[in-house]
């Protein structure tokens, strides 16, 4: 039920009072109703879920999430020295209650290197 | 596939599994919420890599599995009626009620159709106008925005004959019910990623300050996961709780407006009942009262409902995760894809049809063995 | 119906199938009868019934061999012996005949990619193929719905006639058949074929050995996506086309360069998965994938993720697995890459002696997971 998948807006059209949209998933096409992104043009991408249109998909966050995920032995490295990258947390949108320990960049792990569980 | 692809790569993959390895000096307790989320983790085996004292507890996130067993018998009830065209998404088909499925009732001659998109219903009552159009409008908040835009069109076009059995269920107040339990576990939550896309996540604030557990807003691919296990972790380890976003290319703070607002126009919330969990107070979307005439409950009458489980059947316990498919003695005997006695087993996203496909705990594999006809048939197989 | 007892068959097994009528696959041992389910659950009607589920190649299917179709023929001493294959083979002086029938019942009549006549002819050709025969000639048989428009059936007849060409096989007899409207799909067909073995082959299902080398012959899911894209109600658009195709020059190449392969199969209801399940079944083997290896086309892969799907359970009509000596896998997979058929053959794994009657693939994680059999009807009827 949570299948949601991500697809290219080819074509748009109106259904009356609905936005309609062919949307290309990886070389398969099919309609997805485009009421819930009005903001959504050609060669955007979406995330559809039973036909419905419910997010657009940022370029740049994916790109950024990549980065990180590639970075991930350096920034491990970094963590354990103390200086992990300032942007990470507030970047990703953290949001949290004022009373939480600490600022989430300067938050180090302990000191134990890392011995696995 | 552009973001899907990239999201499986498999060097990244083992990368994540390494850092996880390398930060967790304690054991812990993660929920993921979502079924399609249990699905990638049980089927790309990520619990399974995972250091040793990381456990996943699976969470109740399969709205066909938390579909409360008044609301099958009712729609079996509604879909046997001759005059009856009743819509459904495809995986409730085989959703066991108390004495048949949707399935068998089709096999019975019953016109019991799946539909991809609750839009495709409408359009079946349009073309249909002298038979009776019901849709089973299931789902978490994901689904909510586009059932009820199946609602609206509905009143847009003046249909008399499409009605809609709901059966909305809400993730907050699961996940808080699951914190308030005396015998609650989980120490994080994965939530899940396609609610979040609908409603953001400022529910899940005052969730993580009052109950301390971190809570990573997270996606379905397997590098989707591990970072969101992974994020947890950190905070875990580091003692903060607070809402992150792992799935920062679909999830705003905020959500879907839009979507939010068609929800909130159809929909208001009331106490809804999870099979196999029980009543939760605010936990479910209603239709509002001036689209009462598309409820399918009042067009209806029904009768009397009475329900009965399968009382071999642990899926209550497993949905609140505290207990997993292994721990279950139909699981594999009395109980498989093709005859499940529960829910769980018969969703895609249902924690013990994961298990079951991945062939975890069946002691024989479930592969039919190709027999020799002459051999005679107490014979064991080779 | 009297029920002796509650059927703890997971396979629905007939409520009156008598107690310990053989082990239950999935138990570690056949089980007490529990007595929570001898409870009064009264049984569901639709388990002494044929499902559609009972056709699609799985589970269900082999179900439904073994506990009717096996022990009925049985009963006049008239079982067909051995393990099941593609086809059987039958001794005639100074050689050996491969025979095998199938029914095509696919819906809708016309696909992207064929029809239903060119299905039949190759779907046939192929089976003998996958004995390691060439077909020598084929019967043809159709049940035609009343109201079927004179013209298709022309049409199909006309594939049926190309199809067979370009096998370089002849359709020899024949039968029509008409019933009333709704009693068949608009046309079902039934072809038969016979081809002869060549010698020094002998190709079966139990024939894998630890060691030996799992190759594919293409991509998979081609079919089954096809034929779902234009089936009512899930429709969406797709670039592909199902890859029914005749195999038995491919199969002739291979067995040129081994004519020691153990086992050729394709894999086509219920998909790659439960054809190689059979073959680690019927061998008692062990089968290792490695998930990267299987090709799998953009396309199929999306409209899979679409419907929950995993393409490992789609139809395919055009592709072969072929298990074979390790020391011939280079041999093989050249001599297949030189046809069309076979020009993006590759190996996808490798028999072992470990969890025999399972198939399990490496993830990206690099776990390893059971892949099974399908279960029960998980796709329109295709073939």
């Amino acid at each position: 039920m949570c299948l949601g998948i991500p697809g290219k807006v080819v074509e748009i059209r109106d259904d009356g009072a609905l936005r309609m949209a062919r949307v290309d998933f990886g070389g398969v096409r099919k309609e997805a109703c485009l009421a819930y992104l009005p903001e959504v043009g050609i060669g955007d991408y979406v995330i559809v879920h039973v036909g419905f249109a419910i997010s657009q998909l940022d370029e740049e966050e994916a790109l950024k999430t990549l980065e990180l995920l590639r970075m991930i032995d350096e920034e491990g490295m970094a963590m354990e020295l103390g200086s992990m990258p300032a942007e990470t947390a507030a970047e990703r949108g953290t949001a949290g209650s004022p009373a939480s320990a600490g600022s989430p960049a300067s938050a180090a792990p302990p000191a134990a290197p890392g011995a696995p569980a | 596939m552009k973001y899907v692809d990239e999201y499986r790569n498999a060097e990244i993959a083992r990368k994540l599994v390494d850092e996880i390895h390398r930060i967790t000096t304690r054991p812990w307790s993660l929920m993921e919420v979502c079924g399609g989320q249990t699905h990638t983790l049980v089927k790309q085996g990520i619990d399974e890599a995972l250091p040793k004292g990381v456990r996943m507890i699976h969470g109740p996130g399969c709205p066909v599995c938390v579909t409360p067993l008044e609301q099958i018998d009712k729609a079996l009830a509604i879909a046997a009626r001759p005059d009856v065209i009743f819509t459904s998404y495809g995986d409730m088909l085989r959703v066991p009620g108390s004495t048949t499925d949707l399935l068998s009732l089709k096999a019975r001659g019953a016109d019991v159709r799946i539909v991809y998109s609750p839009l495709d219903a409408v359009r079946i009552a349009v073309a249909n106008p002298d038979r009776q159009v019901v849709f089973f409008a299931i789902g978490f908040e994901t689904t909510a925005p586009a059932n009820a835009m199946a609602v609206r069109q509905a009143a847009r076009l003046g249909l008399d004959n499409f009605t809609v059995l709901v059966s909305h269920v809400l993730v907050p107040p699961a996940m808080t019910a699951i914190l308030e339990s005396p015998t609650c576990q989980v120490q994080a939550f994965l939530a899940a990623g396609h609610v979040c896309a609908v409603m953001g996540w400022t529910e899940y604030e005052p969730i993580a300050e009052r109950y301390h557990v971190p809570i990573v807003v997270t996606g379905f691919e397997p590098l989707d996961l591990l970072e969101g296990i992974l994020m947890a972790i950190r905070q875990l380890e580091t003692g903060r709780a607070v809402v992150e976003n792992q799935y920062a290319r679909a999830v705003k703070r905020e959500g879907n407006r839009e979507a939010q607002e068609t929800v909130f126009r159809v929909f208001d919330v009331g106490e809804r009942t999870w099979r196999g969990i029980g009543t939760i107070p605010a936990s479910g979307y209603h239709l509002r009262p001036e689209f009462q005439k598309f409820d399918a409950e009042s067009r209806f009458e029904v009768g009397d409902i009475h329900t009965r489980e399968h009382p071999a059947c642990i899926a209550g316990q497993i949905l609140q995760g505290t207990k997993t498919p292994l721990d279950c003695t139909a699981y594999g005997v009395l109980c498989s894809p093709q005859k499940p006695l529960g829910a769980p087993m018969v969703s895609a996203e249902g924690v013990c049809s994961a298990y079951h496909a991945a062939g975890r705990g069946l002691a024989a594999p479930t592969a039919f063995p190709l027999y020799d006809l002459s051999r005679p048939l107490s014979e064991a197989p080779k | 119906m009297t029920e002796k007892r509650a059927a703890v068959d997971p396979f629905g097994g007939f409520p009156d199938e008598p107690a310990g009528g053989g082990p239950e696959p999935g138990a570690a041992a056949t089980p007490a009868p529990d007595p929570s389910n001898l409870a009064c659950l009264a049984p569901i009607p639709e388990r002494a019934r044929v499902l559609l589920g009972h056709g699609s190649g799985g589970q269900l299917s082999a179900a439904l061999m073994r506990d009717v179709i096996g022990p009925a023929l049985a009963t006049a001493g008239g079982a067909p012996q051995g393990p099941l294959n593609d086809a059987a083979v039958v001794d005639v002086a100074g050689g050996r005949l491969a025979f095998t029938t199938d029914s095509f019942v696919v819906s809708p009549l016309e696909f992207p990619g064929g029809d239903i006549g060119e299905l039949a002819v190759n779907g046939t050709v192929n089976d003998l193929a996958m004995m390691g025969a060439q077909p020598l000639a084929l019967s043809l048989a159709y049940v035609i719905e009343e109201g079927l428009p004179i013209d298709e059936l022309r049409k199909v007849t006309e594939s049926v006639a190309r199809a067979a060409a370009r096998a370089g096989v002849r359709v020899v007899t024949g039968d029509t058949k008409v019933v009333g409207r709704g009693a068949a799909d608009g046309l079902f067909v039934n072809t038969a074929g016979i081809g002869l073995v060549a010698a020094g082959v002998s190709v079966g299902a139990d024939r894998a050995a630890p060691g030996d080398a799992v190759l594919l012959s293409g991509p998979i899911g081609l079919h089954g996506i096809a034929i779902m894209s234009v089936r009512e109600g899930l429709g969406f658009e797709v670039e592909i086309a199902s890859d029914t195709q005749p195999l038995n020059a491919l199969v002739a190449a291979i067995v040129a360069a081994c004519p020691e392969v153990h086992v050729l199969r394709d894999p086509t209801r219920g998909g790659l998965a439960s054809a190689l399940n059979e073959i680690a079944a019927a061998s008692g083997v062990g089968l290792d994938l490695r998930e990267e290896t299987i090709p799998i086309p953009g396309p199929v892969r999306a409209a899979c993720e679409m419907l929950g799907l995993d393409p490992l359970h789609v139809a395919n009509e055009g592709k072969l697995v072929a298990i074979v000596p390790a020391v011939a896998v280079e041999a093989v997979l050249a001599a297949m890459r030189t046809l069309p058929e076979g020009a993006e053959a590759v190996e996808i794994g490798r028999v072992v002696a470990d969890h025999p009657a399972m198939v399990t693939v490496r993830t990206i994680v690099g776990s390893q997971r059971i892949v099974d059999m399908l279960v029960g009807e998980q796709l329109p009827r295709i073939c």
